[in-house]
């Protein structure tokens, strides 16, 4: 066993997740047809392999140190289009991003948009992302009518919903199989505006009582609490609620009405590769308030703004997440039922108030999926990110975890980067049941990543 | 897996009855560890450490590893990476000498360098290699403040932590970029089993102390740690005295 000096051959590469913590090296292959991922799957090593989308999960799911992580942005192809009907049927790889460019012009959005575009039908399907729609549309594995699954076993099987490998492969973390492709449902739009309101919380009270009152009659809706105010402000938040704008909402003169369908995302330089303290440096924190706060300069009612503007503020500057610096940031996202408001201030109340911390995004959620890892239940969710370097961060979150669990509510897997294994269990209690699957599925163990290494899935 | 915050949760001490180690082993059982491998002599207080870590909640085993027999590394420790991945290595072993005496037995003064150095590059390689092929982990190396440079006082044990600390570093940055991390963790004075009866020296800390240092490091990162913080910029001072009034100084 000698030391191989850096990277021990061209493919190895050293991964992370968005939030740049902990990076384990792995060797990545970019299969550009599902035949590759087959041959690749075949022959996976000693320590596995995982798929891996466009790397936003914040934590360790899309890594595999030691082992295999097939890049799947290769397999990219628009499979079918039907506008008509409201269905595409597309390879894993490509991002949603890539969905709203064709999609838009005839007429048709995706059904769940996550706060960033930049990623994958796969990574969103085995996450089972959600959006700022998910009390009107669930999550997105909702959308999904079917999907190819390459099992361990080297078979390709159609997995359609209401079957056992559909609930675990939607949030199954890529643990189930590797998607090679999938027919989605599409909602229609006749424009590519949103009709937004926009309004100010004075504290998380008059935030809950804002959120709960309105919410049924927006089909997207997410609050950002700053995190900055304290005291009596604890919880100030501005809430952003809309629609797909109708096109005949559109005022007559409204340069919109003549290319309705348009979509043109700004795109702001990158910051430099190496932002020296990161968000601990604050200069980073102040532009991530900027960033959102351009995204919703003032309490307004109908105002018509693009979609990247509302969906995905932080999507302009490629790259951002260099901003968290070299020390990285951890997620925390978590929904706790309704009922148990009392838990939400509490915890909202010991992170706030700390310098540094972006806003953090509160919405309500309707029910979750059927699978066992199924992320929403009907309750509050909050989702934010933490600066790793914040002294006594590892404490607090294992706190918080206890205090989450106890009150029934749970983190979300996909969003996980530190979670204690038996905590995740009885947050999630068919956990069992997912294991159960996959040993039977994958008896060699052939699908393994960081996280389920560290979670023992 | 190490989480975000670098907490692990597996750990191989090599060292298995070390103050640190232990003190180290404490600390990381209350965060995230759930395993931990007590590499060392074998001895009744092997046992005991064990049994001290068991009472916590770890899944503890004790693995025979005796520094000065580098041709047993290998095997030893290869069998620990094999039972399941080692998300942090504490090469945590070191014998102080006794400065006096060695410097006039000179068998026991080689004694003192195979274990802390030829030793340490020994079993440093071997788990260097074992987390490389596992693709993540972190390699902590204590050295000593006493290796940034001689002391009249106890050159034998210094010059051994002075190759320990370049063969630690060299070794960090041959694997930049693999996913491995080495860092080298330099305490001062820390008063322990090892220095009971000796007279205590300024910046003197507690192996619970150099333990929190520890998991400081592995949650930045960190490729060098000193314990007390305040050593980095004396020790820097104490470097560019002239030899002439080093001599003098009573370090
Ligand atoms: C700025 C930002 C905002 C976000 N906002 C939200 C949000 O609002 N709601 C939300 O739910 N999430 C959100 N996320 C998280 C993100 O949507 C998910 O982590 C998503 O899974 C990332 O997709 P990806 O293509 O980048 O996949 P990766 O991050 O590369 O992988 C994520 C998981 O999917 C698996 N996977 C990827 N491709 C495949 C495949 N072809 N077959 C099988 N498994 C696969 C991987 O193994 C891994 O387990 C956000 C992330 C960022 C960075
Ligand atoms: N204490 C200090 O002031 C101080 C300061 C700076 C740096 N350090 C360094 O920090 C490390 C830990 O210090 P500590 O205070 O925790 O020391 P400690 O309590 O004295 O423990 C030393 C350990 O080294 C082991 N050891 C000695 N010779 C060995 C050999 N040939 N093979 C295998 N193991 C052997 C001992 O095992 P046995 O039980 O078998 O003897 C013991 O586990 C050491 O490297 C030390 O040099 C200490």
């Amino acid at each position: 066993m000698a030391v191989e000096t850096r990277v021990p051959d061209d493919d190895c590469e050293a991964l992370t997740g968005w939030g740049r913590t902990a990076p384990t090296l792995a060797r990545v292959y970019r299969p550009r047809s599902p035949a590759e991922v087959a041959a690749a799957l075949r022959a996976p090593g000693a320590r596995g392999a995982i798929a891996r989308g466009l790397g936003r999960a914040h934590g360790d799911a899309a890594r595999n140190a030691g082992g295999t992580v097939l890049d799947m942005t290769g397999l990219d192809r628009i499979r079918a289009v039907d506008a008509r009907a409201g269905l595409v049927d597309c390879e894993a790889g490509v991002s949603l991003h890539r969905l709203m460019e064709l999609l838009l012009p005839l007429g048709r959005f995706v059904p769940v948009v996550p706060a960033t575009r930049y990623v994958t039908v796969g990574g969103a399907i085995a996450g089972d992302v959600h959006g700022g729609n998910q009390h009107t549309a669930g999550s997105f594995g909702r959308h999904v009518v079917s999907l190819e699954l390459l099992t361990p076993d080297g078979e390709v099987r159609t997995v359609r919903p209401g079957t056992p490998l559909f609930d675990a492969t939607t949030g199954g973390l890529g643990l189930t199989g590797v998607i090679l492709s999938a027919v989605l449902r599409l909602p229609a739009v006749e424009t590519s505006l949103m009709r937004v309101d926009t309004e100010r919380a004075r504290d998380l009270d008059d935030l809950l009582g804002r959120l709960a009152g309105g919410d049924h009659r927006y089909a997207y809706s997410t609050a950002r609490i700053d995190l900055l105010a304290r005291g009596a402000a604890t919880g100030r938040a501005v809430l952003t609620r809309g629609d797909h704008a109708p096109y005949d909402a559109l005022p007559r003169r409204h340069p919109a009405r003549r290319a309705p369908l348009a979509f043109r995302p700004v795109r702001l330089p990158a910051p430099p590769p190496y932002v020296p303290g990161g968000l601990l440096g604050g200069a980073s924190a102040g532009l991530f308030h900027a960033l959102w706060h351009r995204a919703s300069p003032r309490a307004a009612a109908g105002r018509f703004r693009p979609l990247s503007g509302f969906f995905h503020p932080l999507d302009a500057v490629p790259h951002w997440n260099r901003l968290y610096g070299p020390g990285g940031a951890v997620p925390y996202r978590f929904v706790l039922p309704y009922g148990r408001e009392e838990v939400l201030r509490g915890i909202v109340r010991r992170i706030a108030g700390r310098r540094f911390v972006p806003p953090a995004v509160l919405q309500r959620f309707g029910p979750g999926g059927p699978g066992p890892l199924s992320f929403a239940l009907p309750g509050w969710s909050l989702a934010l990110d933490l600066p790793a370097g914040l002294p006594g961060l590892g404490a607090l979150l294992d706190a918080l975890d206890e205090e989450v669990a106890e009150a029934g509510g749970r983190v979300q897997p996909v969003g996980d980067a530190r979670v204690r294994p038996e905590v995740l269990a009885a947050m999630y209690p068919r956990l069992d049941e997912f294991r159960a699957l996959r040993a039977a599925l994958d008896p060699r163990s052939v699908l393994v990543s960081d996280l389920s290494r560290r979670l023992g899935l | 897996m190490k989480d975000a915050l670098g907490a692990p949760q597996s750990l191989l001490v090599l060292g298995g009855t070390s103050a640190i180690g232990l003190a180290t082993a404490r600390r990381m059982i209350a965060r995230r560890t759930r395993t931990v491998h007590l590499a060392g002599r074998p001895s009744p207080a092997l046992d005991a450490s064990a049994a001290s870590l068991r009472a916590l909640g770890a899944e503890v085993r004790t693995v025979a590893f005796d520094a000065l027999d580098p041709g047993s590394h290998e095997e030893r420790l290869g069998a620990v990476f094999a039972a399941g991945d080692v998300d942090v290595v504490l090469l945590a072993f070191g014998v102080p000498g006794d400065q006096a005496r060695d410097e006039s037995d000179p068998v026991a003064a080689a004694r003192v360098a195979g274990t802390n150095y030829t030793g340490a590059v020994s079993a440093g390689l071997v788990c260097a290699g074992a987390l490389q092929a596992q693709g993540h982990g972190s390699l902590v190396v204590l050295s000593s403040t006493a290796a940034e440079r001689a002391r009249r006082a106890d050159f034998i044990y210094g010059s051994s932590k002075a190759g320990l600390d370049v063969f630690a570093q060299g070794l960090g940055d041959a694997l930049y970029g693999t996913g491995v991390h080495v860092m080298v963790v330099r305490p001062g004075f820390v008063r322990s089993r090892a220095t009971a009866g000796r007279p205590e020296e300024p910046f003197a800390t507690t192996p619970e102390e150099v333990a929190a240092s520890i998991e400081r490091g592995l949650r930045r990162r960190s490729e060098t740690v000193w314990v007390p913080g305040a050593l980095r910029m004396v020790t820097a001072a104490v470097r560019h005295v002239p030899r002439p009034l080093y001599r003098r100084l009573p370090v």
